[in-house]
Order: structure tokens, then C-alpha cells, then sequence
């Protein structure tokens, strides 16, 4: 028998075959022992012997069977192994592998006693080139697919200033404090919300997709930002998970992928309203620049205000045309007519100064609306109003001075 | 309102002033309309210092938004 590792390592395998000397079972034909008894004393030499290893070799016969479990054998030359996955230990395994694929699997040596056969039975496996991580990439990529989660159409357009700014990711990683320093260079008013998760290990996809439920239940942040920085390929794993990706496409909220590698794309990068290069990449797409912001609003109140004036200065031109026709067309005029006349005039008066007025200036006018613009049109004791921006106020002037300049 | 439609609001009056058909009264209740959007939007800005915050789940399902020690 071939032993691996050390002796000492290993208890001595309980056989019940060689207890008693010329009366051990199986040592006459008068004292057989049962078959039973022999495959279970070969799988316990075999477990106690080999510990799980490791073993290469080509796929030959796999089958999924109906119960859940994988058969294949694993061929290398002239020499075969019959395998086994059982269900449970394949949620490790990214995907089942294909007739034919150099693979490596760690299992341990045992005996299939309804066969006789020597089995390994299999807890990990992985192929060459990383051939059923891209298996499983592709299929889950398809489903995907299928449900539409990959179509053009689905990206939303992220908000262009979010009140608040979750990020899903690891509260110690490099990245959060690369978004948090993004984030407040650019624009401070924004509030970050992080929703810690695990970004790789086993528990990383379930606690990825539990964050962003939970960001996509909360609903109260307007941009959401799933990452990591960059890593080793097996490092990204989880953010090609089927129910990682999954809650990313079903997430309320705008998201954006930030998975720190610049050559994969993972699931998530494709099912992400944005996909960015790397954690600072994407708090620079969820946030403006502050002092970008700012100069735009000036930039608009700039027009509006010009607008405004061209619509006063058009309107005041209008009413001036109006009072000359008007004025030509008084000297055979009825009384009516010059009475309309005033109150065009009166009119044109009180507008041509708006535009001045909603800057703190104000206008005198008399009783009939005419405005009040030299000292010489008052008299001490004359009431006249003011028109300001907002309303008018009734006065009484109780002196009048002339400039001696003008 | 969100920033976004702060901002649209904003650029619809200005183009609309700037079309320069309106009624005075209506240009003066726009413009005065767009002077207060301005200052919304603005004030959306101006926050001081970012804030974290951390966003955990309570076993009923609520929500649990907590200042983050650092």
C-alpha cells in the first residue's frame, strides 16, 4: 500500500480482520468473512490513509445526476478515477464541468461500497485557465440576458446632484476612502452613506446582495455605489454572482459599479446603470463639481436677468410708438381720446423704470400716474406716491430743494 | 424638488424669457419665479463638510442610520 505524508499522522486503521492469529476472519475457507465487511475495511484504510488531495486529470462521463449529485471520472493517461460532487459541496463550484476539461480537484480517497468501486469524492474544483469561472461567467451572463437585465435601455440616467450617495462595499478597504476623499474634494454638500459589506471571501455575495436590498428598500439616497478596490481575479468573484447581480438590477436606486480592475468586466459592471474604472472614478461620476455648479447658476441668472430687461426695453418701445400715434392723431381728437392718451402716457412712465426699481430705486408719481422727475413738478405740501417694486406708498412732499448743480 | 428639476425649471424660464413674447406681468412673476429656484438650487450646495453616515437594518426590517466612528 502506498501511504502519503507522515506515518504518525495517521491512526491505525480498526480493521477487525487480524485480531486473533490463525482464527482471523477471513484466514480460512472455514472462516469468510462478508463482503460488507471488506469494502468498509478498505474505505477505512483508504480514508485513514489519504488525506484529501488534490488531483489532476482530464473529465471523462460526467453526468448531473436526477438527486442532485455529479458523476464523472477523472482520466490522466491509461489511468481513470471514478468522482463524485454530492449537491452541497458544488454551491463552492462555479459551474459544472464540460466533457473533456483538464481540471483539478481536491477529494478525498473513500470506497462506494454498493460498487466496490474506489471513489473520490470531491469538495473543490477548478479548471485550467479558469475555464469554469468563465463557464459559470457566461452562463449567468445569458440568464441575464434572457430576463433583459443586460438591454441598453434599462441604464437610468444617475442623478446630477444626490442629496446622498450610499456605497456598498468594505468599511476598512482602500475604496471607501478613496470615494469619502472624491466626494468632499468635489462637492461637500452631498451626504455618503455607507452600507458595509464583505467584498470577497464566501459570505461577500450574499452580504453584497443583502446591502443592496437594503439601500434599494430604504430609498432615501439617489445614487448608489457598489465596489472594491482592485484585487487578484479570485478577489472579484463575488461581484459576478448571479444574486449579487441581480440585486444590482432590481436596486430603486441609480448604481454604479466600481470594481477596481481595469481588464474584467464583472456581472455587476454589465447590469450597473455605470460602470467606472475604479472607486474614485465613480464618486466623480456621482457628484458635480461644486464650484462647476455654482459658476452655471450665476451663468443663468445672468440670462434671466437679460431676458427680463430686453422684454422691458421691448414693451417700453412699444408703449412709446403707441403714444406717438396717439399724440399726432390728439389735435382732432375727442376728449376721450386725449384722455386715453394720458393714461398710455401714465403707463409708459410707470414702466420704463421697472427694471430699475427691483434694484431698491423708486418713482414718484402724481395723481394721474405721471412721473415725478424734477423738483419743479412739486410743490411743498403736494401728496404723490412712490412706486416701488413691490407696491406703492402715498406721501406728502414737506420740502422741495434743487440740486444748484442742475 | 430635486436639484434636477430645480435646474430644468430654471432653464425653461430663461428660455422662455428670452422668446421675449410674454405679457409683462407674466415676464416679472417668471423672473421672480427663477430668482428663488436660484437661490433652492444654490443652497443645495452649499453644505460644509461631507457627512457619513452608516446604514444598518434592525431584525423588523427598519432602518438604522448611525454616525460612522472613525
Amino acid at each position: 500500500m502506498t501511504r502519503v505524508g507522515s506515518r504518525d499522522a495517521w491512526p491505525e486503521p480498526s480493521l477487525g480482520l487480524h485480531g486473533g492469529g490463525d482464527v482471523s476472519p477471513g484466514s480460512s475457507p472455514g472462516r469468510p468473512v462478508r463482503v460488507g465487511t471488506v469494502t468498509q475495511a478498505a474505505k477505512d484504510i483508504l480514508e485513514g490513509s489519504f488525506p484529501p488531495l488534490w488531483v489532476r486529470g482530464e473529465v471523462l462521463d460526467f453526468k448531473a445526476h436526477r438527486n442532485g449529485h455529479w458523476y464523472f471520472c477523472l482520466r490522466d493517461g491509461s489511468a481513470q478515477i471514478r468522482c463524485v460532487v454530492w449537491s452541497r459541496d458544488q454551491l463552492r463550484i462555479p459551474a459544472a464541468p464540460d466533457e473533456g476539461m483538464q481540471v483539478t480537484a481536491l477529494g478525498q480517497l473513500t470506497v462506494y461500497a454498493a460498487r466496490g468501486d474506489m471513489q473520490l469524492t470531491i469538495s473543490d474544483l477548478s479548471a485550467e485557465g479558469d475555464g469554469l469561472r468563465r463557464k459559470a461567467f457566461e452562463q449567468i451572463r445569458a440568464r441575464l440576458e434572457l430576463d433583459g437585465l443586460l438591454a441598453p435601455g434599462r441604464k437610468r440616467r444617475l442623478a446630477r446632484l444626490p442629496a446622498r450617495v450610499a456605497v456598498v462595499t468594505s468599511p476598512t478597504g482602500a475604496a471607501f476612502r478613496d470615494i469619502v476623499a472624491v466626494i468632499r474634494r468635489r462637492c461637500p454638500a452631498v451626504e455618503i452613506v455607507l452600507v458595509p459589506a464583505a467584498v470577497q471571501g464566501d459570505s461577500a455575495p450574499a452580504e453584497l446582495a443583502a446591502a443592496i436590498n437594503r439601500v434599494s428598500r430604504w430609498g432615501q439616497a439617489q445614487t448608489v455605489i457598489v465596489g472594491r478596490g482592485g484585487g487578484a481575479r479570485e478577489d472579484l468573484w463575488a461581484f459576478n454572482d448571479e444574486r449579487v447581480a441581480r440585486a444590482l438590477a432590481g436596486c430603486r436606486v441609480p448604481t454604479i459599479s466600481a470594481v477596481g480592475h481595469e481588464v474584467d468586466v464583472t456581472l455587476c459592471d454589465l447590469v450597473a446603470d455605470l460602470r467606472a474604472a475604479t472607486p474614485s472614478a465613480a464618486a466623480a461620476a456621482a457628484v458635480p463639481v461644486l464650484t462647476d455648479e455654482m459658476e452655471s447658476l450665476e451663468a443663468k441668472a445672468g440670462l434671466m436677468r437679460r431676458a427680463l430687461e430686453r422684454r422691458l426695453r421691448l414693451g417700453t418701445e412699444r408703449l412709446q410708438r403707441a403714444a406717438r400715434v396717439l399724440r399726432q392723431s390728439a389735435s382732432h381728437d375727442s376728449e376721450r381720446r386725449r384722455a386715453s392718451l394720458a393714461s398710455w402716457s401714465g403707463r409708459l412712465s410707470a414702466l420704463s423704470p421697472l427694471a430699475t426699481l427691483s434694484r431698491g430705486y423708486a418713482v414718484a408719481r402724481d395723481a394721474e400716474g405721471r412721473a415725478l422727475i424734477e423738483v419743479s413738478r412739486f410743490a411743498a405740501g403736494d401728496p404723490f406716491s412712490l412706486l416701488l417694486r413691490d407696491g406703492e406708498v402715498d406721501a406728502i412732499a414737506s420740502s422741495v430743494r434743487r440740486h444748484p448743480s442742475s | 424638488m430635486s436639484f434636477e428639476s430645480e435646474l430644468a425649471r430654471i432653464e425653461a424660464i430663461v428660455s422662455e424669457l428670452e422668446r421675449g413674447e410674454l405679457e409683462l406681468d407674466r415676464s416679472l412673476e417668471l423672473f421672480s419665479e427663477g430668482v428663488e429656484r436660484l437661490r433652492l438650487a444654490a443652497a443645495a450646495l452649499s453644505g460644509i463638510e461631507a457627512r457619513i453616515k452608516v446604514l444598518t437594518e434592525r431584525s423588523d426590517g427598519s432602518f438604522i442610520l448611525s454616525e460612522l466612528d472613525r
